[in-house]
């Protein structure tokens, strides 16, 4: 019985296993393909089954003539969700520790009622939120900038900055920030002094997740941008509905996603570390 | 001392209200307009629009679409997170590896692979009819109502059970000793000791996993936009997807807000409902 049980455990495992990466490898294949290997129908390993080619890959550096650029896309993503992390971070970092350590009144509204107000933005599907975020960059002459999209995704990544950081603050002891006041500072020092320089970990998960998702955003992107400032998510779907090679869309694909593959290994390191409350001791 | 607390709340605060509240205050306003392509501006034709949403079948059909898909997707990544989780939970060999690449999927656009899967389910020239036609099997994945239904949730599920993966997995890992060396004395066999004492004591982790997942599920429309468009017909459209038609292809801004403001609030409604539901069947169990 434990024998079966192990064997059945260790094929259901590897089973998973190929099919989270079989999307990645049949991309990495067909990044690889002419149009003859594409069309005489699925194939899988290069040099046996078919003759490799690194047109698809070369195409997206020689952009002008077949209207595949990917740096000037990549450079905006980039752009754009390390600017919007930076800026809920920070703002996100402030409001959460002033959340978890102060009591805040106004009429009945009190501390868990604002803490419900941030993290309840997850909650708004991006379609009601789209067209008055238009018709508002409109006004404003930032349809199709970079600082308009900043100003957009910082609504969208403040609520996950808020919602780690509450979590990750209760874990530090109030008393660290007493000794620190006790020592002269004032509560804006010690927060700057004492609890920031502790709160690496924390940070570091807040800001990974800030980054997963605001490069991830395909829906603002898609309503807010037109031809000036296309994100990576945008120029793949208008490649994929004009008559793009597969070679070029895989190589695409696999260039615009490996960025989070790195950040995945950071985010198990944190996981395998135990709980985050440990880190900081 | 006591000004300096507004000095940490107040500008995070300010401007998220800044972002948001304009545009909700707006989309309220414009429902009760008939704002479209031909008459732009805000003028009061009462709850009008409310009214034509009652009667648009196609949003409501896109509803229960919508739950339908939402539920069996979060369903099995449930399930399959919670069983992998389990798996690689206890030492094991290569066990680092196996959680790394467990956890990549989640990483991905959603957009970009989506694109990916496209080819994958290609009908003549996509591996996934030429695997099944190993087995002599052949889908028409995308051209088919329940085909296309079922290619939109194996992509959900290959995105999103690694969430449920690693919620669950840090849940196991901080769980308690004890209640496992009482089990092995009561001589429980693996079976009983998952259902009397992991299950229960993993319910709430459990039920904050399912509702994130079920928020986040509910707003579905960049795989869909990809992958089938919706179609064929409206066989995998969404709710976000048909007000997205309605808003910013037809240009329908006052009828899409009433669309919108109707699928937040049912969105609202009923995932309360189902936390308290889910609630009480995991926890007053234990108690």
């Amino acid at each position: 019985m434990p024998l079966f049980y192990r064997i059945v455990k260790h094929l259901c495992l590897l089973l998973w296993s190929a099919f989270v990466v079989m999307p990645f490898l049949w991309a990495l294949s067909t990044s690889l393909k002419d149009a003859n290997a594409i069309t005489s129908g699925a194939t899988y390993i290069p040099w046996l089954q078919f003759q490799p080619s690194s047109q698809g890959w070369r195409s997206l550096f020689t952009s002008a003539s077949t209207g595949i650029d990917i740096v000037g896309p990549f450079a905006n993503s980039a752009m754009v969700t390390l600017l919007a992390s930076l800026i809920s971070l920070t703002l996100g970092t402030l409001a959460a520790y002033g959340l978890s350590r102060f009591e805040f009144r106004l009429g009945f509204i009190k501390n868990q009622d604002i803490t419900f107000f941030f993290i309840s933005q997850r909650i708004m599907p991006p379609i009601v939120l789209a067209i008055p975020f238009f018709l508002m960059l409109q006004q404003l002459g930032l349809l199709d900038t970079v600082a308009g999209l900043v100003l957009v995704y910082i609504a969208l990544l403040m609520p996950i900055a808020v919602w780690v950081m509450i979590d990750f603050f209760a874990g530090i002891p109030k008393a660290l920030d007493e000794m620190a006041m006790i020592d002269g500072c004032t509560p804006i020092g010690a927060f700057f002094r004492v609890i920031l320089p502790n709160s690496i970990p924390g940070l570091v998960v807040a800001g990974m997740f800030c980054i997963i998702f605001g490069w991830n955003d395909f829906f603002f992107a898609f309503t807010l941008t037109f031809t000036q400032t296309q994100l990576l998510p945008v120029a793949i779907v208008s490649l994929n509905s004009s008559v793009t090679p597969w070679w070029s869309l895989s190589a695409f694909a696999l260039i615009s996603i490996s960025p989070l593959i790195l950040i995945a290994f950071v985010v198990e390191s944190y996981m395998s570390r135990g709980s985050l409350a440990g880190a900081i001791r | 001392m006591y000004k300096s607390k507004y000095f940490f709340l107040l500008p995070g605060l300010m401007v998220l209200l800044a972002i948001i509240i304009f545009p909700l205050l707006f989309t309220i306003r414009v429902s009760f307009s008939s704002w479209d392509v031909f008459q732009p501006g805000l003028d009061n034709i009462g709850g009008k629009n409310y009214g034509r949403v009652f009667h648009d079948a196609r949003f409501w059909q896109s509803l229960v679409r919508l739950s339908v898909l939402s539920a069996s997707s979060v369903i099995a990544q449930y399930v399959l997170g919670f069983a992998l989780a389990l798996a690689v939970w206890r030492e094991m060999r290569f066990r680092r590896v196996l959680r790394v690449l467990f956890l990549v999927p989640m990483m991905t656009t959603p957009v970009v692979m989506s694109v990916v899967w496209r080819t994958i389910f290609h009908e003549s020239l996509g591996p996934a009819n030429d695997l099944l036609g190993m087995i002599g099997l052949s889908v028409p994945w995308l051209s088919n109502n329940i085909a296309a239904f079922v290619s939109v949730m194996i992509v959900e599920v290959w995105q999103w059970t690694p969430f449920m993966f690693l919620l669950l997995l840090a849940g196991l890992v901080s769980l308690p000793k004890e209640p496992y060396l009482a089990a092995a004395i009561d001589g429980a066999g693996p079976v009983r000791t998952f259902w009397q004492v992991t299950f229960p004591l993993m319910a709430p982790i459990s039920i904050g996993a399912i509702i994130i997942r079920l928020i986040e599920a509910s707003k579905i429309m960049d795989t869909v936009y990809v992958m089938t468009s919706g179609g064929p017909g409206t066989a995998t459209e969404t709710s976000s997807y048909y007000i997205y038609i309605r808003g910013l292809r037809d240009f329908q801004i006052g009828y899409s807000a009433a669309l919108s403001l109707t699928y937040l609030v049912i969105m609202i409604v009923s995932l309360t409902i189902i936390a308290k539901v889910l609630v009480r069947l995991l926890v007053a169990k234990d108690a």
